[in-house]
């Protein structure tokens, strides 16, 4: 099982480790539901290491991405972050990622954990295909990912950083340092919260992190991040789409530029466009009490099953079980009431918009 | 640092006798922190007869939902309401305030059979956390 820099530091604070994509990682350091509100209310941080750090440079690295993934490399500037997804040829979702451009010839991706590797083979083999000259260099492990997040992150940041965080607007990127270190700041994250995420050299993560907890910051582990995010209407690879997923049936087809030039998986999802999809994510609210779990049944009133939840958890601001899952597209209309089998029990649960959860202010 | 004044399972729920030769149930002060925050309760109604380690209930926490197992057999003769409405009270206090069900015993030998606190702590001490 692999760890982070930061390994040492979490289970001498206490934390509750559990495996997470072949890594040791945090679940949580004393209760996913208060490490939730610290995010919604203040600040929280989260070792988030294990995530693929995955850089490219050179002269064909634009041009090399843009057949990559589904957003149109070519209309973003230096500075600047997208969410994109990374399809087959068939158009299945194989990663989801936000793709950073530091400048005009240097990219950093960052794949899910338990992707990283398949992400890896799968550049390198376009790279080879298309005979194009850029570097592809996998930093994780040399270089760790924190994310810090919640309205009170960009002040404590203002104490840290060299630069001014209150500059950097949402989906921007920009180098800067911390004491000695270089690092690079995003305004972006996976909670719904107003947010920041620091690539850092792995040497100076533990000093960094200690920092940020003398200045009020709330270590939150993975049970809390997957509690925001899903609060936050965000899908998790793995669980809410795969590679047998398309973007449209995702939801997400808003990422897919239709119009830029080739792209691998553009010539499926056309032709998947052009038909009706079966099946649609759809967010739900439990009409009782009950937490709706990955695996659960979907079930119309006649107790046929018609889906299944990929994601689901307890929301505290809810005060509801909240879960997200396919149901054929006459089912996805907002206030249609369906059923999750909750362990043999019936549980009537509403069509809801997602985000369940947005942001104040 | 478990109470002397009541039994405990290896599932880790405890046992106390109390008023009119009932039993309180409860889980352990391990078990709720190895839950996690628990968010709803199912507990078995008044009037059940439950036999030693048949499910009682279950207990979902935002992590995951496990089964509670009666240590004992009886007749559930009183629930905990208020832990129903705020189960929080059973991460809180599971000792106390945070018990579960109230019970009638109906073998008495089945409670004497329970690990002591002194056994319990040695049976947490060999799981090795």
């Amino acid at each position: 099982m692999k760890r982070t820099s930061l390994f040492d530091n979490h289970v001498s604070s206490g934390a509750l480790m559990v495996p997470f994509g072949g890594w040791d990682m945090p679940i949580q350091y004393s209760s996913i539901l208060n490490e939730a509100k610290a995010v919604r209310s203040g600040v929280g941080i989260f070792d988030v290491s294990h995530m693929g750090l995955v850089e490219l440079k050179g002269l064909s690295s634009v041009e090399f991405l843009n057949k990559i993934v589904t957003a149109d490399v070519t209309a973003m500037k230096g500075g600047r972050a997208k969410y994109t997804l990374i399809c087959n040829e068939q158009g299945g979702i194989i990663d989801d990622t936000i793709l950073y451009r530091l400048n005009a010839q240097h990219f950093l991706l960052v794949p899910n954990a338990s992707n990283t590797d398949e992400i890896m083979i799968w550049l390198e083999k376009w790279k080879n295909k298309m005979q194009m000259s850029v570097n592809i260099n996998l930093v994780t492990g040399k270089k760790s990912l924190i994310a810090i997040q919640g309205p009170s992150s960009e002040k404590i940041l203002g104490h840290l950083l060299t630069s001014n965080p209150s500059h950097l607007r949402p989906f921007r990127c920009e180098q800067s340092y911390i004491k000695t270190f270089p690092v690079i700041v995003c305004r972006t994250g996976y909670t719904g919260e107003d947010g920041f995420e620091l690539v850092v050299p792995s040497e100076g993560v533990v000093s960094i992190w200690k920092e940020l907890t003398a200045l009020g910051a709330t270590p939150c582990g993975l049970g809390a991040r997957d509690v925001l995010r899903l609060e936050a209407g965000l899908l998790l690879h793995g669980s809410d789409m795969d590679s047998n997923t398309n973007p449209l049936e995702a939801g997400l087809e808003r990422f897919v530029s239709w119009n830029k030039e080739y792209f691998v998986g553009q010539e499926a999802l056309t032709f998947i466009k052009q038909r009706e999809s079966i099946k649609k994510i759809v967010g739900f609210k439990l009409l009782e009490r009950g937490v709706p779990r990955n695996g659960y049944a979907i079930l119309d009133d006649e107790c046929n099953q018609i889906g299944v939840v990929t994601s689901g958890t307890y929301s505290q601001n809810l005060n509801m079980g909240i879960g997200l899952g396919y149901v054929p597209k006459p089912f996805s209309i907002l206030g249609t009431i369906i059923n999750v089998d909750i362990r043999g029990r019936n549980t009537p649960a509403e069509i809801v918009g997602i985000p369940f959860y947005k942001k104040q202010g | 640092m478990y109470p002397n004044d009541r039994k405990y399972s290896k599932e880790h729920e405890w046992a106390k006798q109390d008023i009119n030769e009932s039993l309180l149930i409860g889980i352990t002060d391990y078990a709720q922190e190895h839950l996690g925050d628990i968010v709803y309760l199912d507990l078995p109604n008044v009037g059940s007869m439950l036999s030693k380690m048949q499910k009682l209930g279950e207990i979902e926490s935002v992590k995951s939902v496990s089964d509670i197992f009666s240590p004992v057999s009886g007749e559930v003769i009183e629930i905990n309401n208020i832990a129903l409405d705020s189960p929080e009270l059973v991460n809180s206090d599971p000792h106390n305030n945070g018990w579960l069900v109230r019970i009638i015993v109906s073998n008495a030998s089945e409670f004497d059979e329970l690990l002591t606190a002194d056994e319990y702590q040695s049976f947490l001490d060999s799981l090795g956390s």
